[in-house]
């Protein structure tokens, strides 16, 4: 029953941790995964992404499969995009969804609050000049109602019309006729989105009891020192589950009465 | 109503009732009086009162004498009075009466409902009224019995509960509030009830012929958190969302455990011994319970959608499927001893997204009202009782039962709420902290329910039971005076997160949805098929059958974020004719920077004309046709009563309004005529047209007039009709006018009168834009066989 699964290099897994915060049982799913989506290369490309089939039906699905290539999003002050990334700056991306720690002070919340809503802002902000413009929020928009068909369209004008109007109420106050709002600076977008409490929403719970540990699994088996080919199995419980001994006992239960004699 | 005349009548002796009528007449009256005193109360009340009072005392007599001489034949009876006739219906009138006044009444005292809560105040008037109505020397009706609480008072708080439950935080935190209202339920339950067998063996104490299984019992009675009494302390001290959902939540949802446990524990108290198979049935039993309730529940909440899909041209009773289904369903539910409350809460909330899509707006606020009413009035009702009935029960005092129970209840919750948080919090994203923790162990209020449970003891079983309803009353009193007094100041002192009381913005709306489909997103590209995944999965299989099933017309298409949108818009217009039209408005409304300020500059100042409408020699002449009809329309139809629509609403003043609005209307038709003569292009975009409203409202008056007047045409719209008939004029011309009438609005101060068009009219016809102008729209809303009103559409621009 026991998967034989190859331990990571330590010190590179040390590295990453130290980098990004997660675990090294969390790297090491995101780790198979990131294997299991670029097919065994280094790097990840924009059409594995865009080829898995549950995100499909999703409407923002570009602007996210652009947020890993988004090199602001790398924690170097980059700018542009890049054609692939390596693992590393995939986990730096999904860092941006770390669950916050229990016991954070008011300054470590507001540093993650940051965090997170410039991640939010980088992805609206596409040609990054440090505004959201009224055509980049109506593009936000309408990709949100672009699942709703015909019906969306002007509809997604007029909210994205509204919302831009309430930001410049908020942030701007009194503007006289001829004055012009250039668009959301990251200062008026952190203002308009301080009730959303983003820091405790913006996550994903990476538990240690992951579903990809069961679902894409490949398991070899050594032989006297031989090791046999890969094979991908979905079913199955973790080496070490309280679970298998009881499978293990409903599944070698029939032999018993078949091997009597 | 039949339960109630059974009720109230088997216990009554008959010759008294009379006079417990006039001795709750008279003790209004006296109460009234001290409220006089204090500030304003309706006095037509009181006269009204004291005539139908003096009429029972002429009553009584008369039947005297009626039933002496009833062979001889004797003057008719110009003036006779029956009062048995009435009585049922009457003190149950007077009960209410008297409820309302009283909450009216504690609102007219300034501080005192700042310090103490009402539910505290309620149970003093109820003491007081126990008390009048005993030194009286009458029996002290059993007011708050069983069937009465659990079939006429505790169905409209729950359903008002269920219907406005806030999903999201729900369904976010179901883990934690099913823990706490299971195991945590289940903990005190039996944590009280064996410590309590414990004491009661203690020598000394007199206790030693109460039994195991009754002591369970008790626990399991006093364990559960009562929704009614959460509520009415929670709904003052407005805590933050996520505290109120779990102490809130765990209310509601502890009610299966309870009538599992109330049901098992009663049953062997009567056969002795508790085998392990009992116990395994007792679990099955509550999955059963609660499981069964959630489905009968949901099926009546089905239906009641399904329903709602067909009543666009009834729509006077459309509030009345809701209720009816919701109480079907607590009915149904409790057929079958499944949780009744369970099944209320399914109900509400399964219907409520589908109902509101279909029923029209005025429907919604009549059902909003109602709920809000009933649940109002039962929960003061019952906290009036609960005091009368504590003057009422025959009381065993015993120190010992009742101290050891109040001190085992503080104890035993807030063990398991540490407990339990300890284990959960390993699970939570967003930690509880101690200080949370605390607030939920100390909002864990007892209350009627668990009154109406102990009430619902046999005596025969339980000789003890005097004994556990002054214990439960104590308990209830200790939660709700002590606790609910002192929660307000130590939410205070603690400085607990309160509740924000802005209203949500389109910003927050948008990024709402914007970070629900990331985080699918983002757990797809992980592989990780959390809890996003499995939402955005039945999202979209909601959205592609079941909407479509039970939406009608079109309306299932439309995305939350577009009809939230509609929403807010409809309710700025609202507010903007509310508000006079030509006040600021509240900050809701960014009237301060216009459209013009956001939009790119590459339009240059328009050319007046560009932006007027275009129209034929021939379509001219329709409009304004049309517009003299309608008219004369409405003139006709205010005079024709319908008893089955609102038209005629002889409570307002809608005649003198419609004179006024009339004169407006005509004034309108001038500007019309004005500004159609001159030729126009189309305006390409509405909000082009709106950035220049707002620019210059003065030179491009009869442009505004325009974009108002043009739309005013279709009022008839408001009129129930089949939601197919939207157009798509409609659709467009909504989102540009709801801007441009909020940025219009505030330099039209004449024209008030006529604001109907703005968002909601646009917003699938029968989304009565009448609303905007309550008088005249509900003047122009008669369903009545205008085929016309179709007709009028095609000549929008």
């Amino acid at each position: 029953m026991g998967a034989l699964q190859s331990l990571p290099d330590e010190p590179e897994y040390r590295d990453l941790s130290e980098k990004t915060g997660f675990s090294f049982e969390q790297i090491g799913i995101l780790h198979k995964r990131f294997k299991q989506l670029s097919h065994n290369e280094d790097t990840l490309r924009r059409d594995d992404l865009n080829t898995i089939p549950d995100l499909s039906c999703n409407p923002i699905r570009t602007q996210i499969i652009e947020a890993f290539f988004d090199k602001r999003n790398f924690h170097q002050n980059g700018e542009g995009t890049v054609q692939e990334i390596s693992f590393e700056e995939f986990l730096v991306v999904m860092s941006h969804f770390r669950p916050p720690a229990l016991d954070m002070t008011e300054e470590q919340r507001e540093i993650i609050r940051r965090e997170k809503l410039r991640f939010l802002f980088n992805m609206h902000d596409t040609d990054n000049d440090g505004t959201i413009t009224l055509e980049e929020y109506r593009h936000v928009v309408e990709e949100l109602l672009s699942r709703s068909g015909a019906l969306g369209k002007e509809t997604a004008k007029g909210i994205a019309d509204a919302a831009m109007l309430e930001v410049a109420s908020i942030s701007m106050g009194h503007m006289e006729p001829d004055e012009f709002y250039e668009g959301i600076t990251f200062e008026h977008f952190l203002k308009i989105l301080k009730d959303i409490e983003i820091e405790t929403r913006m996550n994903i719970r990476f538990l240690n009891m992951d579903t990809t540990n069961l679902c894409n699994r490949t398991q070899s088996v050594r032989v006297n020192g031989c090791l046999s080919g890969e094979l991908s199995s979905s079913t199955g419980s973790p080496q070490g589950s309280v679970f298998s001994s009881l499978l293990y006992t409903l599944y070698t239960d029939g032999c018993r009465s078949q091997y009597e004699n | 109503m039949s339960v109630w005349s059974k009720i109230k009548r088997a216990p009554s002796p008959p010759h008294s009732p009379p006079s417990r009528g006039l001795l709750l007449l008279v003790m209004l009256i006296f109460l009234e009086g001290t409220v006089l005193t204090l500030g304003a109360a309706s006095s037509p009340d009181i006269s009204a009162q004291d005539n139908t009072g003096g009429h029972d005392h002429r009553g009584i007599a008369g039947s005297h004498d009626h039933t002496n001489y009833t062979y001889t034949k004797k003057a008719f009876p110009v003036l006779s009075l029956d009062y048995h006739h009435i009585q049922v219906p009457f003190e149950i009138s007077l009960w209410v009466l008297l409820a309302s006044l009283m909450k009216l009444g504690f609102h007219l005292i300034p501080r005192l409902s700042s310090i103490v809560p009402e539910s505290c105040l309620l149970i003093v008037v109820g003491l007081l009224v126990g008390g009048l109505i005993k030194l009286a020397g009458e029996e002290v009706p059993p007011v708050l019995d069983s069937n009465l609480f659990f079939l006429c008072l505790l169905p409209p708080i729950i359903l008002d509960a269920g219907y406005f439950l806030p999903i999201r935080p729900f369904m976010e935190n179901i883990g934690t509030i099913l823990m706490f209202a299971v195991v945590g339920t289940l903990w005190n339950a039996f944590f009280v009830g064996g410590l309590l067998y414990a004491v009661c063996q203690i020598e000394g104490t007199y206790l030693s012929q109460v039994e195991l299984l009754p002591c369970l019992l008790f626990g399991s009675i006093i364990s559960a958190v009562d929704p009614v009494a959460v509520l009415a302390v929670f709904e003052e001290i407005h805590i933050n969302e996520l505290l109120h959902i779990l102490v809130f939540g765990e209310s509601l949802l502890n009610d299966a455990v309870t009538v599992v446990l109330y049901h098992l524990f009663e049953e062997y108290s009567g056969a002795g011994e508790v085998t392990p198979m009992d116990v395994v049935l007792g679990v099955i039993c509550f999955l059963i319970v609660s499981l069964g309730g959630i489905a009968v529940g949901a099926i009546y909440g089905i239906l009641a959608a399904f329903t709602s899909r067909f009543t666009s041209h009834t729509r006077v009773i459309e509030p009345l499927f809701m209720f009816v289904y919701s109480y079907m369903a607590y009915l149904s539910a409790e057929m079958f001893h499944l949780s009744g409350i369970m099944a209320l809460i399914a109900c509400g909330a399964v219907m409520r997204p589908y109902v509101e899509a279909n029923i029209s707006h005025k429907s919604h606020t009549t059902v909003k009202y109602f709920l809000k009413m009933w649940s109002s009035v039962s929960e003061t009702l019952i906290f009036i009782f609960l005091g009368v009935a504590t003057v009422a029960g025959p009381h065993a005092w015993n120190w010992t039962f009742v101290s050891v129970t109040v001190i085992l209840c503080l104890v035993s919750r807030v063990i398991g709420v540490v407990g339990l948080t300890f284990i959960i919090n390993k699970f939570r994203i967003v930690k509880l902290t101690t200080k949370d923790q605390f607030i939920v162990a100390y909002g864990g209020l007892r209350g009627a329910i668990a009154f109406s449970l102990g009430y619902l003891l046999d005596k025969d079983l339980f000789p003890m039971r005097t004994m556990f309803l002054t214990a439960i009353i104590t308990e209830i009193f200790f939660t709700v005076f002590v606790q609910g007094m002192t929660i307000k100041p130590l939410v205070d002192l603690l400085a607990v997160k309160k509740k924000q009381e802005a209203k949500r913005s389109i910003n927050e709306e948008i990024h709402t949805q914007f970070l629900d489909h990331l985080l699918t997103g983002i757990e797809d590209i992980c592989g990780h098929y959390g809890h996003h995944h499995w939402k955005d999965k039945l999202n979209r299989f909601n959205k592609k059958y079941i909407k479509k099933c039970l939406i009608a017309g079109e309306r299932y298409k439309e995305p939350q974020l577009i009809a939230f949108y509609h929403k807010m818009e409809f309710k700025q217009a609202i507010e903007l004719v509310e508000s006079g039209g030509g006040v600021k408005l509240p900050s809701a409304v960014p009237s301060q920077v216009s459209m013009q300020n956001i939009q790119p500059k590459k339009l240059p100042p328009p050319v007046a004309e560009r932006a007027l409408p275009q129209f034929t020699k021939g379509r001219e002449e329709e409009i304004r046709k049309i517009l003299r009809s309608n008219l004369q329309k409405t003139r006709q139809r205010l005079r024709s009563y319908n008893r089955h629509t609102l038209v005629a609403d002889p409570f307002e003043d809608g005649w003198n309004d419609f004179l006024l609005k009339k004169q407006r209307l005509i004034e309108l038709e001038k500007k019309m005529s004005n500004y159609l003569t001159v030729p126009g292009a189309i305006p390409d975009s509405p909000t082009m047209c709106r950035a220049r409203l707002a620019s210059d409202p003065n030179a491009f008056y009869n442009i505004k007039a325009s974009s108002d007047g043009v739309p005013t045409i279709q009022v008839d719209l408001a009129s129930p009709q089949s939601p197919d008939s939207v157009n798509m004029l409609n659709e467009f011309s909504k989102e540009g006018q709801g801007l441009g009438q909020r940025e219009g609005g505030a330099d039209r101060d004449e024209d008030q009168g006529l604001m109907m068009k703005p968002a909601g009219k646009g917003e699938k016809g029968e989304e009565e834009g009448g609303n905007k102008n309550p008088g005249l729209m509900r003047c122009l809303s008669d369903p009545g066989p205008s085929n016309e009103d179709e007709e009028d559409e095609p000549f929008l621009p």
